[in-house]
């Protein structure tokens, strides 16, 4: 459910850094989106064609780029991406990993008319 | 002509800056709050209530609730004797940080030492909602299963302090301590973590000291 709190958020910070250039029209929100974010990307999809309505945002495409989870291991240095019964290194056995990447969640650009 | 315009912002920085805002608020009212977070039925509500029973006359307490509709776990707050504050989210599934500016001023915050929010149950999002308090606090419970690190890794985390609640039931239950505290371990190193039973009492006294001595030394 709280994907509308995340939509109404894109749509808050698009629509304010358009109108910082007296935009038109958003053609386009580039969006960067982790795997442990646990956000879907249809259901913002849903909640924007509802939201966007009425606003320079209006059939802007949303494009997610979607980044999957990675952890390191801190022993030997590998870079892996983690499965949901097991954390460790899958090379080395270390218990001694950090989460390396997928806690993105942001807006990286818009493309303006 | 089309214009690419970078932005590089946080999709939450709304939240996270009123957020910012409610924590000064309750720095100002010299108050420690904490953010209590778990799935449905791990225990919350019956740990907050016995945590306000362990803590009456120690210090001032205040209670906010998320609930998706009810005020069940308000009556039993205010029943128990502390000012109390009841947040419907009319289905949204985490308290996030306009609804606690909402709420907050309900609360006689100049006569409190320690607000306790009990959040909305779910293990998804809602420590990705930050809501202002100075801790966020994971109650596990031995039911759920030792999987739940791996399963939910943003809760996990995202808190200062976790709970592992219903030891109790650990003789009846299959839970691998060591599966679930090592998974704990790569997500959040040194992880301050009580192991207790709400209901027999086990443990609650080192939980609820350690609180007192957070609120404490805040407070100095």
């Amino acid at each position: 459910m709280h994907e509308l709190a995340v939509t109404q958020s894109i749509l808050d910070i698009s629509l304010r850094h358009a109108e910082k250039v007296n935009a038109k029209q958003i053609v386009t929100i580039n969006l960067v989106i982790g795997r442990f974010s646990s956000v879907v990307d249809d259901s913002v999809q849903f909640y924007w064609d509802m939201i966007a309505e009425g606003t320079i945002a209006q059939g802007a495409r949303l494009c997610f780029e979607r980044i999957a989870a990675e952890m390191t291991c801190q022993e030997c240095g590998l870079a892996f991406e983690p499965t949901d019964e097991t954390f460790a290194c899958p090379k080395c056995l270390s218990p001694k990993v950090r989460i390396t990447k997928g806690e993105e969640l942001r807006v990286e650009s818009i493309d303006v008319e | 002509m089309t214009q690419r315009i970078p932005i590089v912002e946080n999709i939450l920085s709304a939240n996270d800056n009123m957020a910012v805002r409610i924590r000064e608020a309750l720095d100002r009212a010299n108050v420690y709050a904490i953010n209590i977070m778990a799935s449905p039925g791990a225990g919350k509500t019956s740990l907050i209530i016995k945590t306000l029973e362990a803590l009456k006359g120690r210090l001032r307490l205040g209670v906010i609730e998320g609930d998706l509709a009810t005020s069940i776990d308000t009556d039993k707050a205010i029943a128990a004797g502390m000012p109390a504050v009841q947040i419907n989210t009319g289905g949204e599934c985490h308290l996030d940080a306009v609804m606690l500016a909402d709420a907050l001023p309900k609360l006689p915050l100049i006569n409190l030492d320690l607000v306790i929010v009990e959040n909305v149950g779910n293990l998804v999002c809602p420590a990705n909602f930050k809501i202002g308090t100075h801790i966020n606090v994971l109650i596990a419970s031995i039911p759920e299963g030792d999987d739940k690190p791996y399963k939910y890794p943003g809760m996990y985390k995202g808190v200062q302090a976790l709970i592992i609640n219903k030891v109790d039931l650990l003789p009846y239950v299959p839970f691998n301590m060591d599966y679930f505290q090592l998974g704990v371990e790569i997500l959040n190193p040194g992880l301050v973590t009580f192991p207790l039973s709400a209901k027999t009492g086990e443990g609650m006294n080192v939980w609820t000291d350690w609180l007192v001595a957070q609120v404490k030394q805040k407070n100095k």
